[in-house]
């Protein structure tokens, strides 16, 4: 690991606190229950006299009902109630959109269950309650619904043209036109002026698929109506948030609503949604006056789970002919599906920030267009408008560098931020803070053996070898941490983005923290452990962390956009911080001392210059017992506190894959792939290691495996994992990955975020190795993904249209 | 409700004697019945491998067997792997390698792991890969797992520092993984 700063925030404050756990690589305290079938999933829980649910789902995209006879459904063995949506209309309210992104933003209606129209294959027009699962599935078939079936809208750009409409209710398939121009926001010039005057024009229409998050929990919810209190057990990366919503959307006060993600089986994005399912498994709960529980199916989850990505990109790249990119253009379709879920409007605009990747751009325009389609909506996937961005830019940057006859590597280099040029302020109005582009890119390409590579390449291109190889290039930064509630603001989101700690010091001198944060996987528990151990100088091990509860942690805005350990983790140091500051009055009084004659070091005051000594154990104790405490002083050490961020924090790195093409087959394969990720200050490199292994599965999936495909009539044609390829291990290659350290700026700890960066930086790497294989013999693109079905149509294409051979 | 048929099971060392619905899926006689919810259910098709468990020492897929197969077998779940509170050498070496995030893979993942080693004690990084090829997990992209595996393997044996070893692992795997020259 290279570290390219000697000290950053980090080394400041309180660097004399012993700092013997930032860094270290701690094994994690979530695993034991995990590793011996002790976990406490939602679809684990039974609660006495419990009852189950189905969903009746549309097998239409687009229909009217007409009618629905649930009279044999309510006959059915152990079956209680059927519910449509005409009878719960009073209550269900419509699910909630958080993020207008324009004023004039259209949206339909969303009711959890159907009412009049359905507007996608999947959606719910009923459900029935029952004594057991089985008897609730069984009773789904009986139930007879009559539609009127309604011209379905699936492609994306036929649904631009307004031909068809997604929704009878609706005038048109476009839900908002949001812009950025760098002319117009005083942070360059006019991209227009920019292209008319450039040397060299590339302009591209990339796809970005649709895809499905595909945890491997399916989504589960529990609602226990008895008791004053409602409690709901869910599957969800956003207890905080949906808390909130269930209130404004059944009109529940919220302190009436308790929400738990006990252990949840990851999410990705995919369980940031406040859902339908959730909404009815409270509406019955409360009908029947006892606990219920939805479990959905593989293929439900498949079909109707929020989806990812799903834009076409329109892009023009000018440049000088030496390589010097004079402006960038962005035109976006972006497929909102049928409704708008939790922020499904903002996504496509998180990537608007992102575009100009880690370069200068001297000018800038995007314009994205939320088209409504007849399929489930799509929502937050891993990585969430960002990853969309830098598929655009590093793939314009090749390109580009193509019609130069460039190195792509030299093309980048020629464009990018220099590490003596931060903080910069970029063409799409961010300040990044830190970074060192030629670092993370020197060692990748040692690592690499990028000349070696290249050599081979060119051996195997000469000898007309029937294995080509390409050299896939990914420089990436993202913008992390979310987010500064002012910027939230400004974007018309409707909450903010900070977090929330306690810290409690128990009489033992053992201490709880309570985060907002609330993990799926990611390993808080063992990092925040460490933070405040750290910090405060106890044994890893006396630390507790609690989470997932908003009844024990009341304060949250949850997890997601690589936010936890800069927005989250903060707080919880914030609080730590104060938390000694209140230790620091009762020890100065113990000692009998001034406390400014205190310092804290390895859990212990010590008076300055001498052995006397109070350590953190004994003050806690003494602040229970209460018996000596100074006046006017509450005697306990607990603290709260909440971080809201100045900046985004901008992780960064360089990726390079090296792709083998048989030309004979279409078959794509790995032959290495080499990240090099500059995160900040890490507090737990093993953490790191995994959050950056998981990213990159998902990242390189995206380029050679998944899709969700429909057929003309609106029905997903990939629902189940027979058909949605989530790769195997041995679909997946061997990672080397390595790290460079250039702490952030934007919080005291250094740290950037890592969550999203493997996802993000990996897809662009493989699809460019993919083409750099195979260009030379006449393919100019090879949509995602790159299955070997469409390599070889696109090897054949290029032969019948005179390619080079 | 169809007929039930009587069934006399071992899960886990314990002898249970139930009457079952002949649709009652193995899985779910684990779950509901006996209360074994260690083993979790991520799909219908067969092809997550989240519900892998022993029947007679093989890995099988409790989603894909019905309960009354298991009549007179003996089963064995992620919650019967530990014996007198130690962990297994693979529940030890998931810990170590860091090979799960959120763990809903993990039980069957660790249950197909162990069957795997049974049958070939010393897998190269290709084998271990296609061995687990049933099982899916969407956190650890799998080098961690692989390199779990190949750690009961080798043999490995871990200190108690509380710290993981699992980046000198997978090096070494890379090492040992030279003959893997790629996917395919």
């Amino acid at each position: 690991m290279t570290t390219t700063a000697e000290s950053g925030p980090a080394g400041a404050g309180r660097a004399d606190i012993g700092r013997n756990e930032i860094g270290k690589a701690r094994l994690r305290k979530e695993d034991a229950h995990l590793i011996t079938g002790r976990s406490r999933y939602t679809d684990n829980m039974v609660l006495p006299g419990m009852l189950h649910l189905a969903m009746v789902r549309s097998p239409y995209a687009h229909a009217k009902i007409t009618a629905i006879d649930v009279s044999a459904a309510k006959a059915s063995a152990g079956v209680l109630a059927v519910l449509t949506g005409a009878d719960i209309a009073g209550e269900q309210g419509s699910l909630p959109n958080v993020w207008p992104v324009t004023p004039d933003q259209k949206a339909p209606e969303h009711p959890a269950i159907a009412v009049d129209e359905v507007a996608f294959s999947g959606e719910i027009v009923a459900v029935i309650i029952a004594r057991s699962v089985a008897a609730a599935r069984d009773a789904v078939e009986l139930v007879d619904v009559d539609y009127d079936e309604l011209p379905v809208v699936m492609d994306l750009e036929e649904a631009f043209t307004d031909k068809v409409l997604a929704h009878t209710t609706l005038e048109s398939n476009k839900s908002a036109t949001w812009v950025f121009d760098s002319a117009e926001a005083g942070t360059g010039t006019s991209v227009e002026d920019a292209l008319a005057d450039s040397e060299v024009v590339v302009e591209r229409t990339l796809y970005q698929q649709r895809l499905i998050p595909a945890f491997m929990e399916p989504r589960s919810t529990v609602v226990d109506p008895t008791g004053e209190q409602i409690t709901m057990w869910s599957s969800t990366q956003i207890p905080h948030i949906l808390r909130f919503a269930l209130a404004i959307t059944l009109g529940i006060p919220e302190s009436k609503v308790r929400v738990i993600a006990p252990d949840v089986g990851g999410g990705f994005g995919g369980k940031l949604q406040v859902t339908p399912e959730e909404i009815i498994t409270v509406v019955a709960a409360r009908r029947m006056g006892k606990p219920c529980k939805f479990t959905e199916t593989r293929s439900e989850s498949l079909q109707v789970g929020h989806h990812g990505r799903a834009q076409v990109q329109r892009l023009k790249i000018g440049a000088t002919k030496e390589g010097i990119v004079t402006g960038f253009s962005v035109n976006l379709l972006a497929d909102m599906g049928a409704y708008l879920g939790l922020i499904t409007s903002g996504i496509p605009i998180l990537g608007a920030f992102m575009y100009n990747g880690i370069y200068k751009f001297p000018a800038y325009r995007f314009e994205c267009n939320n088209i409504f389609t007849n399929k489930p909506w799509t929502d937050a996937y891993r990585g969430a408008g960002r990853p969309e961005a830098t598929f655009a830019i590093e793939r314009m940057m090749d390109e580009l560098a193509t019609e130069l006859a460039m190195d792509p590597l030299e093309l980048r280099e020629k464009n990018w931020i220099k590490h003596t040029e931060f903080p910069f302020a970029t063409v799409a109005g961010l300040e990044y803070d830190t970074g060192n582009y030629e670092a993370a890119t020197a060692k990748a390409v040692e690592l690499f053996d990028y000349e070696g590579l290249r050599a081979e390449q060119k051996r195997r291109r000469e000898n007309n070898h029937p294995v080509q190889l390409g050299i896939g290039v990914s420089t990436f930064t993202e913008m992390c941490g979310l987010a500064p509630s002012r910027v939230l603001g400004a974007l018309n989101y409707a909450a903010g983005g900070w977090e929330h700690a306690q810290v409690r010091v128990l009489p033992t001198g053992n201490v709880e923290v309570v985060t907002g944060s609330s993990a799926h996987g990611q390993g808080h528990e063992t990092a925040w452990s460490q933070l405040v151990a750290d910090r405060l100088g106890v044994p890893f091990e006396n630390v507790e962390v609690l989470h997932g509860d908003t009844q024990v942690s009341q304060r949250g805005m949850d997890t997601y956009g690589s936010r936890s350990l800069t927005v989250g983790g903060m707080a919880v140091l914030a609080a730590a911080d104060k938390v000694i500051e209140k230790a620091k009055v009762i020890a100065a009084h113990m000692m009998e001392s001034s406390e400014d004659d205190l310092e804290f070091a390895n859990g212990a005051f010590t008076v300055k210059g001498t052995e006397q000594s109070t350590a953190f154990g004994e003050i806690a104790f003494a602040a229970f017992s209460a018996h000596n405490m100074p006046d006017g002083v509450e005697p306990n050490l607990d603290s709260e506190a909440t971080f809201d961020p100045v900046n985004f924090s901008y992780p960064h790195g360089t990726h390079l894959a090296a792709m083998e093409v048989d030309t004979e087959t279409g078959h794509v394969s790995v032959l290495k792939y080499v990240c090099v990720d500059d995160v900040g200050v890490v507090v737990n490199p093993m953490l790191v290691e995994g959050q950056v292994h998981g990213g990159l599965a998902q990242g390189i999936s995206q380029a050679l495996y998944e899709e969700a495909v429909y057929d003309d009539a609106g029905t997903l044609v990939s629902g189940s994992f027979v058909d949605y390829l989530v790769p195997g291990a041995p679909d997946l290659p061997h990672y080397i990955t390595d790290r460079t350290e250039t702490p952030a700026t934007s919080n005291q700890l250094g740290a950037k975020g890592v969550g999203e960066a493997g996802t993000i930086a990996s897809t662009p790497a493989i699809v460019n190795g993919v083409l750099d294989a195979v260009r030379h013999l006449g393919v100019k693109d090879i949509k995602m993904p790159c299955t070997p079905s469409r390599v070889w149509h696109a090897l054949q294409e290029a032969k019948t249209s005179g390619g080079v051979q | 409700m169809a007929s039930s048929t009587s069934i006399t099971v071992d899960v886990d060392g314990v002898t249970y004697t139930d009457d079952v619905e002949p649709r009652l899926l193995l899985v779910q006689y684990l779950r509901e019945r006996l209360g074994k919810t260690g083993t979790l259910i991520g799909c219908d098709t067969t092809n997550c491998g989240a519900c892998t468990v022993h029947l007679d020492g093989v890995s099988v897929k409790s989603c894909t067997m019905f309960a009354v197969q298991a009549d007179g077998h003996q089963v064995t779940t992620i919650e019967g792997l530990a014996q007198n509170g130690k962990l297994a050498p693979l529940q030890e070496a998931f810990h170590q390698c860091h090979a799960l995030q959120c763990g809903f893979c993990t039980p069957g993942m660790i249950m197909q792991s162990a069957s795997l080693l049974k049958e070939n004690p010393h897998p190269t990084e290709t084998e271990i890969r296609d061995g687990l090829e049933g099982n899916l997990c969407r956190c650890t992209g799998y080098q961690n797992i692989v390199a779990a595996v190949k750690s009961v393997a080798d043999g490995v044996e871990y200190d108690e520092s509380g710290v993981s070893v699992s980046d000198d692992l997978v090096d070494d795997l890379a090492a040992d993984g030279s003959e893997r020259t790629g996917v395919s």
